[in-house]
């Protein structure tokens, strides 16, 4: 089993009318099943409404699911005495970086989830430490959270929950809310946790370029899981793609439309570059001929 | 017009006065807060102005950060001083229409004047040199025998803390919010007082909204983060006791000796002459 795992997952939200009456059920996951290997980058992708955030809350224990089961490292998350191992293993960054920063000094932030554990002091400033540095805020440890940009301030965050020492760290959108430059910070942040730290990564997002460095994809439309593969696999299916109203990286969509326009281009390019190298290969067939 | 507030805002800086435990700060801002109602004559007055001039001069605060949380009390000041300027009964001093100022309420309003800026300036020394984090840690360390009857003291703290964090968050979003009604055409500045408190209707209530949201928000976050209360909790910055700390104990304490003894002492030449 996995890292994290779901089965046949169901989430209902119960609308009801000001005398507490049923008004209406909107499902917003409906039979989801997932298998995370530890380790692994996994990217979940989906317009408002998906269902992509409230799957994410699962694996925190924040939400029980109402039907199916989803383990984190083996323990069922709807059994009650193992909510706080869950959530030391399973750790969670959400979108807003001002509504979920605790503290009043950085290093104190990082503090926070360390001190909830019960982790003895000298080794909660070992974890901090080490956790600021990973994210590369460690020079502003001493700073206050609210003179730092948005970046800056959702990468305090992750060093939050990092010095919890996770196993799997989830992310809500956490760069929804930044401009381009925070965007970056936070995606390389995240790319080296997954890569130098080894943290089994599950970011959620609706932004496409940032699922071009996951392992695998998974894309969700109306709470169930639509597509699923490597992001190589999931741009190869530009028209499926637009059916499900997502944008497509421009690269994509460039050599996408090339090809249907004749030009013998590989599907699923990603990057600039790799659409570069193509059309050089191309460039020297056609004068070798 | 509400970011003038001091009040609950750190200043980053290295100083000695920023390294003293919170208890002491607490319990010195507390002492020298009764020290100033206890002198009744100049002289105390000079020498608490004194002390606090070098515990900010220790501090490394820019002086105008003090000040700017007297700005929001000008006007009870100004109140006071007036109010005990024209309605203290005693000696006329001057006389005209139908006020009268005497000595004795010369005397109260100046007094009066002088101890509500040094306390202010006192409380503002001690919320800018000590974070807010650090400052309920204080408080609940102070408080806790209180705990046996089940005064949720940890609990208090963390609602304190948090809401010191916020403030300049809820400032930013009121000031964004009166920017957005009023490029819809909101007035907030002119009419009477009772249109004037109509108009607040369409900025609060988004403000309301969004502080809910926040704390909703704020609450799972805590909770992601194995926030379960007081119980089995350790600390990053754990409260204990140093040199400096007696050492600054043993100050606040000549402090109040030295100036009780002068401004007896002043006290009694005055009646003496």
């Amino acid at each position: 089993m996995g890292i994290v795992k779901a089965e046949e997952l169901v989430y209902e939200y119960i609308r009801r009318d000001e005398e507490g009456n049923v008004e209406g059920i909107t499902t917003a996951v409906d039979h989801v099943n997932l298998d995370v290997a530890p380790g692994e980058f996994i990217a979940i992708l989906g317009h408002n409404g998906s269902g992509k955030s409230t799957l994410a809350k699962h694996i925190n224990a924040i939400l029980n699911p109402v039907e199916g089961t989803v383990w984190v490292d083996g323990m069922d998350t709807s059994e009650e005495e193992h909510i706080w191992d869950i959530r030391r293993t399973a750790g969670m960054v959400f979108q807003n970086p001002d509504n979920q920063i605790i503290g009043q000094v950085v290093e104190e932030d990082v503090g926070f989830g360390p001190e909830n554990m019960g982790i003895p002091t000298a080794e909660i400033w070992e974890r901090v430490e080490e956790s600021l540095k990973a994210v590369g805020m460690y020079e502003y440890r001493k700073h206050s959270p609210n003179k730092l940009s948005g970046g800056q301030k959702q990468r305090v965050s992750i060093a939050g929950v990092l010095a919890m020492h996770p196993k799997c760290i989830v992310l809500d959108e956490p760069t929804a809310m930044l401009d381009p430059k925070g965007r970056k910070e936070v995606i390389r942040a995240i790319r080296g946790l997954n890569q130098v730290e080894e943290i089994t990564v599950i970011l959620i997002t609706h932004y496409m370029e940032e699922i071009i460095h996951a392992d695998r994809v998974f894309i969700m439309d109306g709470g169930k899981i639509a597509m699923e593969g490597t992001p190589r696999e999931i741009f190869s299916q530009v028209e499926k793609l637009q059916e499900l109203r997502l944008d497509v990286p421009q690269v994509t969509l460039l050599s996408h439309e090339l090809r249907k326009r004749g030009l013998a281009l590989p599907e699923g390019i990603l990057t600039a570059k790799e659409l570069a190298d193509a059309c050089e290969r191309l460039r020297s067939g056609s004068m070798g001929r | 017009m509400l970011r003038d507030i001091t009040l609950g805002q750190y200043y980053q800086t290295e100083s000695v006065i920023h390294k003293l435990d919170p208890r002491v700060k607490l319990g010195g801002t507390l002492l020298y807060i009764i020290s100033l109602f206890l002198f009744h004559s100049f002289v105390g007055y000079v020498i608490a102005a004194g002390f606090l001039a070098i515990v900010i001069g220790l501090s490394h605060v820019p002086f105008k950060f003090m000040i700017k949380g007297m700005k929001a009390i000008f006007f009870l000041l100004l109140i006071t001083v007036v109010f005990n300027l024209f309605l203290t009964p005693g000696r006329e001093l001057v006389s005209f229409w139908k006020l009268t100022i005497t000595v004795e309420g010369l005397r109260m309003a100046v007094s009066m004047a002088v101890r509500l800026t040094l306390l202010i300036i006192g409380s503002s020394v001690m919320t800018l040199t000590t974070t807010p984090n650090n400052l309920t840690d204080g408080m609940e360390k102070m408080m806790k025998p209180l705990k046996v009857f089940r005064v949720p003291v940890h609990e208090v703290a963390m609602i304190m803390s948090i809401a010191l964090r916020f403030i300049p968050i809820l400032m930013e979003e009121t000031d964004k919010i009166m920017k957005a009604q009023i490029a819809r055409g909101a007035d907030f500045d002119s009419g009477n007082l009772i249109q004037r408190a109509k108009a607040l209707v369409p900025l609060l209530v988004p403000l309301f909204i969004s502080a809910f949201r926040r704390a909703n928000d704020l609450a799972m976050a805590m909770e992601a983060r194995c926030y379960r209360g007081g119980e089995g909790r350790t600390k990053m910055k754990p409260l204990i006791y140093e040199k400096r700390d007696r050492v600054a104990y043993l100050c606040i304490f000549a402090y109040l000796a030295a100036g009780i003894a002068l401004s007896r002492l002043a006290g009694m030449l005055w009646a003496g002459i």
